[in-house]
């Protein structure tokens, strides 16, 4: 016989897909005929699975057909074939009509089928009940449940899963099935054709299933866990498990003594997965320091394991803690610092990152020649994950930042390509920011770099930097040089920043001015047109400038500017604009509806963001519900629903006399999220106005509220309401803003006040869906929401600072104050800090132990003046948290009450 | 002579041949019992057919694949899917439910009304004779007007399920009827 042969049933030209209408075609056929044939049957099978699988579909009365002629392969009593017929019956199910038509036949084999295709006669049989035809099978999935063939059992499981949505009343009358089906050891029956494993699976089934019938019900969940606690033995079970522990603990830390020993017993158990699991939530939960040790040991010993994915496993856990806690790791650097040459480069590279962030300052230099030695082994993909490690480290330890510049300054020269060499870049600039003392050397590197750098890109972004730091520094000539260079060697792209660069550096002192207007005037001879037009428009600028016919101010403003756009916000706003239609641009675009930041407070903005970012994704990684978006989005939303705010006030014609807002508070809850009415508010500080803005939001579906109004009482006399915006109608489920005004007083210019507040309306019974009223009369109701209070932190702009220590020495007006916590932690302490006194965590945000703690706070006023707070605080058992606050400030008001919005 | 003929169709159609044949009749009238009855000789526990059942049964010498649909007013218009190349319909009818009598000829009538039934043969069980009250064989041919039929072969037979008579008579006539039809 010959090699070469050809199956007509068995194509293996594998990717291609078959052909969607012959298969239609084959199986209408080969299905429909007398008698039928098994074999080729479940070839054409196979065939439509392969198509459906690869995502194809079929239109409704096609599939339909296709049905109707696979139910008739019931006729056929061929094992393999119904095992496959059922695999199209589950797929056709959701696309086809009238599937009930196959009930009764699935039925009869749930009942007494053949092993082989029994738990897919399970499984279809779930797609094809609904609600009028699922009591007819409830007995049958009840059986199947206790069955003792594991295969049956779980396929019953599974299925009543997916039929929750549909009759969860039925499934839950099988809750007791469940129950017993949790703990129940259901081996394999000996077929003698082979060894197969025990998994045990279906106990995770039935936790899983109990769970979902269960989860709304804390207590319950709760007993779940009592009951189960020993006696699994599938380790995905126990691993789910584990999360139902997290749930509950994440819920109410106190039941962490009551429970750590569960977690004690898994940090222990054979099955590195399980140990993973409890690893998870111990080092996530406000746990001891002994408890979050004996997470940390078991990590340790995980390092060593000779599995791969368990390595790798342990050593991302480990990076996690590290970006918070790295101090708490340290006991596992030994164990790290061998997995560096780990075989497994995704597993050295996270080491290696995890290794940067737990060490300290006298481990990090030698680190960072371990990792020279090692990252010209290895992609650009992973030297950027290390680059960016170790600028979140440079950040971290300024006083280190010598070598780490150096080393960034040597990969910087090393051969790379734009994603790399960007990376590089980035850390770099963020090193120019942060940390000042960096500032001149990587200035001075970076215009090395760009005598020699193959991208165009990366050589503007360079000489926009170096315009706008340059002029700062003590030798500006000397970027004068580099930047020229660029002038007379590069592309037009380059010289055309170069240019703007170079007229950056003319305001600094005489001399220089001449010589950059000579260097200006030869550049007038370019051939390129930009460059020319740039080259003159900065001339005349500086012509003008001699002849005072525009103020040095303005000058500087333009060269130097203080203040940034929201850059976002501005790319988000000139879209809408530009999506617009003609008529849209009869008026110009609103630049002053962008906000802007001065340099300092968009540094806050952006550090903030920056770790927030890595906090987000820490969370996100041990939450067991997974349905938390990006970290980036959820920020991003925040700032958007600011501007949002921002954006309807400022639609509200009586406040347009007001100018612009100082500042705006985060939303603020007045009522609980249940309560009928739910209420929120927000604070806004104008120049000699305070409007308190409240969100109200009628929950009720028969109930229309009119005349809405919020009385809103302060507690001092210097505050007087001017006038009320109410709301004249909130439909059922409407949502409406009452706006409240007062003044605000001159003297003090920073208060602190308690509005009491009441919510008053017209209540009239209504019918839900059209809303109209019963009658119209309704009776006048109040509703007494949440007291309101202004704060020191509602006059106070959190802004960063590079240098604290030296704005802390300058600044002159000091009050210092001793106070007694009664708040749980210190990290508490500190986060209760930050959000009341709305300033910008220079230093200590994070508490690293738990007896002692310094934080450093810095923004500024509304009226500009810079506040610095130095926290030192201590905790002890007998005296709980002691903390001693030194404010200082430009004036004495702001540094008083400061200090008294901290007790 | 049942044996003599059933070793010569033997022959001639083979073991490949497959004699298809629906139950077709109202929910309630009996038609999985009949099924399971002719099948193992035993009367079963039925619920109301949410689609159909198949078997193969092996009635002297042939292979006869039986249908049997469920009745249910939201699963009769299904009956059609299952129509082609059908032999014979096999249709039951309860014998004491008078009251629906009517629905069922009206239900008989457009079936046979259908294309691809036209060379059906036709066989009435008059279900359930062992109760009381129950119609005869004669009065259900008369209620579904049977004697109009034209072109085609029918008989009607009083059947009852649970204590097994009638159902082997009717199945005889049916299969030579379904013989000579095909010869
Ligand atoms: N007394 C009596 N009862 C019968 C007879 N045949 C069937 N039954 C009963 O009638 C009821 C319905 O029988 P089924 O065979 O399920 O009826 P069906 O025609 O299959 O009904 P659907 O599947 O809903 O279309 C059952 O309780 C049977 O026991 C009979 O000859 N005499
Ligand atoms: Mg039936």
């Amino acid at each position: 016989m010959s090699t070469h042969s050809y199956k007509k049933f068995e194509d293996t030209d594998a990717g291609l897909l078959p052909d969607k209408m012959t298969v239609f075609q084959d199986c209408i056929r080969a299905f429909n005929s007398s008698p039928v044939d098994a074999k080729k049957c479940r070839t054409l099978i196979a065939r439509l699975l392969r198509l459906l699988y690869s995502g194809d579909t079929f239109p409704r009365q096609e599939a339909t057909t296709l049905f109707f002629s696979i139910s008739k392969l019931f006729q056929h009593k061929n094992s393999s074939l119904r095992q496959i017929v059922y695999l199209a019956i589950k797929e056709l199910s959701s696309i086809s009509d009238d599937v009930l038509m196959v009930t009764s036949s699935i039925m009869k084999d749930v009942q007494n089928g053949d092993i082989v295709y029994k738990p897919n006669a399970i499984r279809t049989l779930t797609r094809v009940l609904d609600g009028s035809t699922v009591n007819a099978a409830e007995r049958l999935i009840k059986n199947a449940i206790v069955d003792r063939h594991p295969s049956v059992a779980s396929a019953a499981l599974v299925s009543s899963y997916h039929l929750l949505p549909v009759a969860k009343d039925v499934v839950k009358r099988w809750t007791n099935e469940t129950q017993e089906a949790v703990l129940a050891v259901k081996p394999y029956p000996q077929t003698g054709e082979g060894y197969i494993n025990d998994s045990l699976i279906s106990q995770y089934h039935a936790l899983g299933l109990l769970y979902s019938l269960r989860n709304h019900d804390k207590m319950a969940l709760r007993k779940l866990i009592q009951q189960y606690s020993k006696g699994l033995r599938n380790p995905l079970a126990i691993c789910q498990l584990i999360r139902y522990v997290n749930e509950v603990l994440q819920d109410d830390s106190s039941l962490i003594p009551a429970l750590f020993p569960l977690l004690q017993d898994w940090l222990n158990d054979r099955n590195h997965a399980v140990n993973l699991e409890a690893i998870k939530v111990v080092v996530s939960l406000p746990v001891t320091n002994e408890q979050f040790a004996a997470a940390v040991l078991r990590l340790q010993f995980l390092l060593t394991t000779p599995k791969a994915v368990t390595r790798f496993a342990a050593v991302r856990i480990l990076n996690r803690i590290s970006l918070k806690n790295p101090e708490k790791i340290v006991s596992c650097n030994t164990e790290l610092e061998s997995l560096i040459s780990d075989p497994n480069r995704s597993i050295a590279t996270y080491t290696i990152t995890t290794l940067l962030k737990t060490g300290s300052s006298d481990n990090i230099e030698r680190l960072i020649k371990v990792i020279s030695k090692f990252i010209n082994d290895i992609s650009d993909e992973f030297k950027i994950i290390i680059i960016d490690a170790v600028k979140t480290l440079s950040l971290k330890f300024p006083q280190n930042y010598q070598s780490m510049l150096t080393f960034l300054i040597d990969m910087l020269n090393d051969e790379g390509g734009f994603e790399f060499k960007n990376t590089i870049v980035e850390a770099l600039f963020d090193l120019i920011h942060f940390v000042p003392e960096s500032r001149d050397l990587a200035l001075e590197n970076l215009c090395e770099f760009i005598e020699d750098c193959e991208f165009t890109e990366l050589t503007v972004r360079i000489l926009n930097m170096l315009g706008n730091e340059g002029p700062k520094t003590a030798n500006p000539s000397l970027y004068v040089r580099h930047i020229y260079n660029r002038v007379v060697l590069e592309n037009s792209i380059i010289r055309s920043a170069a240019v703007v660069a170079l007229s950056k550096f003319a305001l600094i002192d005489a001399p220089l001015n001449n010589s950059i207007k000579i260097l200006l005037k030869r550049i007038v001879n370019d051939v390129d047109d930009e460059v020319r037009d740039r080259a003159i428009i900065s001339l005349k600028f500086l012509e003008s400038l001699e002849s005072a016919e525009i103020s040095k101010n303005v000058a500087v403003e333009l060269t130097k500017p203080t203040h940034v756009y929201d850059l976002g916000l501005l790319e988000s706003k000139l879209q809408t604009y530009i999506s617009g239609d003609a008529s849209s641009f009869a008026t110009p675009f609103d630049i002053t509806s962008v906000p802007k930041f001065t340099e300092d407070e968009y540094r806050a903005i952006e550090l903030k963001n920056k770790t927030a970012k890595l906090e987000v994704e820490t969370k996100e990684d041990i939450d067991t519900s997974g349905q938390s978006g990006s970290a980036n989005e959820s920020l991003q939303t925040a700032e958007l629903a600011k501007q949002q705010i921002l954006q309807e006030l400022s639609q509200v014609s009586e406040f347009s006399g007001y100018g612009a807002v100082l500042h705006t508070s985060s939303v603020i809850p007045l009522t609980e999220k249940e309560a009928e009415f739910v209420v929120e508010s927000v604070k806004h500080v104008f120049k000699e106005h305070i409007v308190l803005q409240f969100n109200v939001e009628n929950t009720l579906d028969d109930a229309l509220l009119e005349m809405v109004s919020v009385t809103a009482q302060p507690d001092i006399e210097e505050v007087e309401e001017e006038f009320v915006l109410s709301v004249e109608k909130l439909e059922p489920h409407g949502k409406g803003t009452v706006y409240v005004s007062f003044t605000r007083p001159e003297e003090p210019s920073v208060f602190t006040t308690t509005f009491s507040n009441t919510l008053s309306f017209t209540s009239k019974e209504c019918d839900p869906s059209t809303f109209a009223p019963f009658d119209d009369q309704g009776f006048e109701d109040e509703y007494q929401i949440e007291d309101l209070d202004i704060t020191p932190g509602d006059f106070i702009i959190p802004s960063y600072i590079g240098n604290f220590d030296l704005a802390f020495d300058e600044l002159t007006s000091e009050t210092v104050g001793t106070y007694q916590m009664d708040s749980e932690s210190l990290q508490s302490t500190v986060d209760h800090l930050i959000e009341t006194l709305s300033l910008h965590p220079v230093e200590g945000k994070d508490v690293f132990n738990e007896t002692s703690h310094t934080l450093k706070l810095f923004g500024k006023s509304i009226n500009g003046d810079r506040v610095a707070v130095l926290v030192k605080m201590v905790k002890s058992a007998k005296t709980g948290i002691t903390l001693k606050a030194t404010v200082k400030s430009d004036s004495e008001e702001i540094a008083e009450s400061v200090l008294n919005g901290i007790a | 002579m049942g044996n003599v003929f059933s070793g010569i169709f033997g022959k001639l159609w083979g073991v490949n041949k497959e004699i298809r044949i629906l139950i077709l009749g109202l929910d309630g009238a009996g038609k999985t019992t009949i099924l399971y009855r002719l099948q193992i000789g035993e009367v079963i526990n039925t619920k109301p057919t949410i689609g159909f059942n198949v078997e193969t049964l092996s009635y002297k010498n042939l292979k006869l694949n039986v249908w049997d649909l469920g009745g249910q007013t939201s699963i009769r218009p299904y009956w059609r899917c299952y129509y082609a190349n059908t032999a014979a319909v096999i249709f039951v009818v309860d014998s004491t439910d008078k009251d629906r009598i009517d629905t069922a000829s009206k239900e008989l009538h457009t079936m046979l009304a259908e294309e691809e039934l036209s060379d059906a043969a036709l066989l009435v069980f008059a279900n359930k004779q062992d109760v009381a009250g129950a119609l005869t064989a004669a009065e259900v041919s008369k209620a579904l007007n049977l004697s109009d039929l034209k072109d085609r072969s029918w008989s009607i037979v009083a059947s009852s399920a649970i204590k097994g008579e009638g159902l082997t008579e009717g199945l005889d006539w049916l299969i030579d009827v379904i013989k000579d039809e095909q010869l």
